[in-house]
């Protein structure tokens, strides 16, 4: 059971996540944040000692998510292709119901590198994700479905892929919902890693 | 003067390598005091070849060196016969070497049903088996001579060796060749910028060392005293285990850069963990030639 601590943070996490996707990154304050939990800003400090100690619990809780989803789906017994299908759809999914999430990912844990630079070096904040990735890479080249190359040009092509429709919903440039394109993307990009 | 060991050196199908090895063990005189060769294929002793294939003399050890085969003859006698023979009169019988153990290089071969004489590869064979109780193994591509001579001592001394499943003396074989290389600080942070030859940087990612899974002693029992493989900038090629010799010995087998052999025990998971973890340190220390830069 999770307790009351670790409960209250993951609400703090929650609101700022929303905060953040809503007015900006920069523009959110801890005291924004206080209001929003009807907390006090000294309580606050209780939990997350900055604003950038916060930035970075919660691209761990994030990368601890996703993290968590894949490795439900790297431990079924089906095929890279079904795995590259529920990947694309959980990643999907998460954008839907918790589009903050994605959006914090993409575009304050991407685009704001100084505030991450000191305690997240290299992948250290993102590693459960990144390490299911890894093992649906692995396990896919082990069974011959995909291709062996270089990690990071199959990483980059996959969440590449999957982080720029997410973009373009949230520009409000896609014309149908994004689990419309389920199908073509789990094409598109089985397609290119496979090994045939 | 005190009881010498009566010991019988039979060759099957072999390159003669754990001869070769043996024989730059550095206390020979001391080892001869105590043991002797009714037969050795180099060394002078009292028998021929064929004093051994036609009468019944008496020995205390049987060391097998080489790959077997019903097929394979020694003085016109098939080695499985010499071996069953001599097998009932010894107390102990030792595969000397990866081919008496596992098959080895020649097993590779195709001949005539080579293999080990308890094990094909890993696999444990059905002949022989009213042996396992006498037999101990000391794999190796060549035997570390010392690992050998040790053994010997401690049959001569009836001391109880502890075995592994493929009949190893655990106090030799316990250890993976990875335990004692002077290289296990850039194993740690995941450096592997390394030459063949020079001092910096390990061989695990690129250039196929395989001595995070391979049993044995090679850095903790050194080479002609001085010096291992991996110590020198050469890939352990894994030659005690039964999977030798494998194909493409320098590089790394990696699906997706992930190595496929991981260290011993360490599950796939935690392994990309720790790697996640120790590769964001960026260590200059480490990233430089330590001599002559
Ligand atoms: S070179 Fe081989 S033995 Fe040495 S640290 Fe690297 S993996 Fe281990
Ligand atoms: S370092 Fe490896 S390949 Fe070399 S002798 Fe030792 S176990 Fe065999």
């Amino acid at each position: 059971m999770l307790d009351k601590k670790q409960l209250k943070k993951e609400q703090i996490i929650q609101t700022a996540l929303e905060l953040f996707a809503s007015k900006g990154f920069y523009s959110t304050t801890i005291p924004d944040i206080a209001l929003s939990l009807k907390m006090s800003v000294g309580n606050m400090y209780n939990y997350f000692k900055s604003k950038d100690t916060l930035a970075i619990e919660i691209i761990k809780y994030i990368s601890a998510y996703l993290g968590e989803k894949l490795k439900e789906i790297n431990e079924q017994e089906i095929s890279t292709k079904e795995k590259t299908r529920k990947i694309v759809e959980i990643y999907f999914k998460t954008a839907s119901l918790k589009p903050e999430m994605i959006d914090y990912f993409l575009r304050i844990y991407l685009s704001n590198r100084e505030v991450f630079k000191e305690s997240c070096e290299g992948m250290l904040c993102v590693n459960e994700f990144v390490t299911e990735i890894m093992i649906y890479f692995e396990e896919g080249v082990k069974c011959g479905d995909l291709r062996e190359q270089d990690f990071f040009s199959a990483f980059g092509l996959f969440m590449g892929y999957l982080g720029g429709m997410v973009f373009l919903k949230g520009e409000n440039v896609l014309p149908k919902d994004l689990n419309d394109y389920v199908d073509d993307i789990t094409f598109n990009i089985y397609k290119a890693l496979s090994a045939e | 003067m005190k009881k010498k060991m009566r010991v019988l050196w039979l060759s099957a199908i072999a390159c003669n390598g754990n001869t070769h090895s043996f024989l730059n063990y550095p206390y020979m005189e001391q080892f001869l005091d105590d043991f002797e060769f009714i037969y050795h294929p180099v060394i002078d002793s009292e028998y021929s070849l064929e004093d051994i294939v036609s009468k019944e003399i008496t020995c205390d050890i049987l060391l097998i060196e080489g790959a077997i085969s019903k097929e394979f003859k020694r003085a016109d006698v098939s080695v499985v016969d010499i071996i069953e023979k001599y097998s009932k009169i010894v107390q102990k019988i030792v595969t000397v070497g990866t081919c008496a153990t596992f098959g080895g290089i020649f097993r590779e071969s195709g001949y005539e049903e080579t293999s080990g004489l308890h094990f094909d590869k890993e696999e444990p064979l059905k002949t022989h088996k009213d042996l396992l109780d006498k037999t101990i193994s000391v794999s190796g591509c060549p035997v570390h001579p010392e690992v050998l001579v040790n053994t010997l001592y401690a049959i001569k001394k009836s001391a109880a060796l502890k075995l592994d499943n493929f009949l190893r003396p655990k106090e030799f074989y316990a250890y993976t060749v990875h335990n004692g290389c002077t290289r296990n600080e850039y194993f740690e942070y995941k450096v592997d910028n390394h030459r063949f030859g020079e001092l910096e940087g390990c061989m695990f990612y690129d250039h196929g060392c395989q001595a995070p899974f391979t049993h044995g002693s090679c850095n903790k029992i050194l080479w002609n005293e001085v010096n291992s493989k991996t110590r020198a900038g050469v890939p352990c090629m894994g030659c005690t285990e039964p999977t030798f010799p494998r194909q493409n010995l320098f590089s790394t087998k990696k699906n997706m850069a992930i190595p496929e052999n991981l260290p011993v025990g360490v599950g796939k998971r935690v392994y990309l963990t720790l790697a996640g973890i120790s590769k964001a340190f960026k260590i200059d220390r480490l990233e430089k030639k330590l001599i002559d830069d």
